[in-house]
């Protein structure tokens, strides 16, 4: 079992000065899955994984990586980890492959290893054209994915992905999650923060939602939609200044009432029934929506917070 | 990445680097290689613009210094402790371009390197660290302040500018003199939050010691409460040693305080560096 436990974390704490940014939590990634962190900006899910990085010394508690301790065998840990930072830190300098070579060096590969290695990651980045270009003029889909490359030039088994499509357009996202599934395929374990819903949903098999450094939810997102949320979610929608107004006259249809600055959101198992009811009840909103729950009801519903902004 | 399959559990490659399972670990030479080479993959495209400053910008004051005002220098009393004035400055502009090179290359390079690429988290994200990043960089600068010298020397040797072959030894006393300038600044540029400093630096530390270390004139001609200053900075003790070995003068004792002040500078900065390096990087 331990060893197809690759991250363990227990009461894991990371603090700041005063500020504490991970406040202890327990956290087990399995070999093989696609992990996420969900949180808003400022959830400790970037320091949480810098200490996973083994770039930030753990303050308290318990952390055991591939079973080994990152205080002691952080070298050792990071020959197999792949990290792919929120910003694309690449060298602006130097050529698309050229980021590439100088990145495997620093694991000791052989320059035949290299070469070699960087061929087989352009093609998987689709990169294989531009190879011989700056990376000054890239778009943003295109670092991302060079980003990426590099932090699977070590052939890792873990992969630190931290906001992967954070700035991207919906295109080059859709071909990012396509591009990390087939990791995932390949077994590799993915670990994720992202503060989209719709990513998590995509990507991850199991994930914590964090929040002020805590962990206050964990499961498949499906288990955590059944478990935090109904079936389907109606949105209705009034006269910003008239919203206030049917607060009232619609609380009490459905099994729940989340009051939003631009929107009131129903939770029921059926959507059009609730509607119905709404408009048994003399309420006649501007517009309305059914829609299926997703993780971003359940962060609202466990934080009393929208996750985005 | 069709090579890779969840199934396989030991690293069979050339290096032993690749492929799931314990990584056969990098030794130090190879962690410092490789930090090394990938400053030399970017200077390659970059060495243009260094080369006025780091080539031409010595070549300029020997032939204004050395020969211009060398010659009033030699007519009017007869050159400087006995020596022409071409000999007795051109080790000056040897040591104070160690000193230009090693600033130039450890102010911006650095800050750059931590806030604006941050390609120094890139590395630490792999299995090298702080001290491999820090000393792999240094090696770098060093090499630079070393072919600076090498070439300002076999340029400036048939002006004769250099009275014996001792001024061999010029050379790695410029990069010793040039690295107790870059460590210090290593560790001032990782705690700096931006780069307004640097112009201060170079306003108020780089021009002074440029002037005022013996470089063009002996310190005992500065006033009195001035000499401290070069006695205290490393400038003067690295123009001290390059003119002891360009006139094949034996340095005597005094020799062994310029070396001791010189590693001194390396060694407190080797520990100020390492050390915010490793609170701003890995913290």
């Amino acid at each position: 079992m331990g060893d197809d436990i690759l991250v363990r974390a227990r009461g894991l704490t990371k603090r700041f000065g005063d500020f504490t940014a991970v406040d202890g939590i327990d956290v087990d990634v399995r070999r093989g899955e696609a992990f996420g962190f969900l949180g808003p900006n400022g959830a400790g899910k970037s320091s949480t994984m810098r200490m996973v990085g083994c770039v930030s010394p753990v303050t308290a508690g318990e952390l055991t990586i591939l079973g080994l301790d990152p205080a002691s065998d952080g070298p050792a840990i990071r020959a197999r980890l792949g990290v792919c930072p929120q910003n694309d830190i690449l060298d602006e300098d130097l050529s698309v492959e050229e980021n590439l070579w100088v990145y495997g060096r620093f694991f000791g590969l052989s320059r035949h290893e290299v070469r070699s290695r960087a061929d087989e990651l352009l093609a998987f980045a689709q990169l294989t054209e531009r190879r011989h270009d700056r990376v000054e003029p890239l778009s943003g889909g295109m670092k991302r994915r060079l980003t990426i490359a590099r932090s699977l030039m070590n052939d890792p088994e873990v992969l630190l992905l931290d906001e992967p499509t954070t700035g991207l357009d919906p295109q080059a996202r859709h071909v990012l999650w396509d591009r990390l599934f087939r990791l995932k395929r390949e077994g590799v374990t993915l670990i994720v923060t992202t503060h989209y819903m719709d990513e998590a949903e995509q990507l991850c098999d199991r994930l914590v939602v964090m929040d002020h450094g805590r962990i206050v939810a964990e499961g498949s997102p499906r288990a955590l939609i059944e478990e935090h949320s109904t079936r389907e979610v109606l949105e209705l929608r009034f006269d910003p200044d008239e919203q206030e107004q049917h607060v009232d006259a619609v609380t009490g249809v459905g099994e729940r009432l989340e009051v939003l600055p631009d929107r009131l959101l129903v939770y029921a198992h059926d959507g059009d029934t609730a509607l119905a009811s709404v408009h048994a009840r003399g309420v006649q909103p501007l517009s309305s929506l059914v829609r299926r729950s997703t993780l971003e009801d359940v962060f609202l519903h466990l934080t009393g917070r929208s996750l985005v902004d | 990445m069709s090579t890779t399959t969840p199934e396989r559990v030991s690293p069979r490659t050339p290096s032993g680097r690749l492929g799931f399972g314990a990584r056969r670990p990098t030794t130090t030479p190879e962690r410092l290689g490789s930090v090394m080479a990938h400053h030399f993959l970017v200077y390659r495209r970059t060495w243009r613009g260094s080369i006025i400053g780091r080539f031409l910008s010595p070549l300029f004051f020997l032939l204004s210094m050395g020969l211009g005002l060398g010659a009033l220098v030699d007519d009017s009393a007869g050159g400087v402790d006995g020596l022409p004035y071409l000999q007795f400055v051109v080790p000056g502009i040897l040591a104070m371009q160690a000193m230009m090179t090693a600033f130039g290359e450890s102010t911006y390079a650095v800050m750059g390197y931590i806030k604006w690429n941050q390609m120094y988290a890139a590395m630490l994200a792999t299995p090298l660290r702080v001290v491999e990043v820090l000393g792999g960089h240094l090696a770098v600068v060093a090499f630079h302040v070393f072919t600076g010298a090498l070439i300002f020397v076999v340029v400036a040797a048939p002006f004769g500018a250099f009275a014996s072959w001792w001024v061999v030894l010029a050379v790695p006393v410029a990069v010793l003199t040039g690295l107790a300038f870059a460590v210090p600044t290593f560790a001032l540029a990782a705690r700096l939050e931006n780069d307004n400093g640097f112009s201060i630096l170079f306003r108020f530390v780089v021009t002074p010691l440029m002037l005022f270390s013996g470089t063009f004139f002996p310190i005992d001609q500065l006033p009195v409460w001035m000499q401290p200053l070069a006695w205290v900075t490393p400038l003067w003790h690295g123009v001290e040693l390059s003119r002891d070995a360009s006139t094949g003068t034996a340095p005597g004792p005094l020799g062994l305080v310029h070396l001791g002040v010189l590693l001194l500078y390396v060694g407190v900065g080797w520990v100020l560096a390492r050390r915010s390096f490793t609170r701003r990087l890995v913290s």
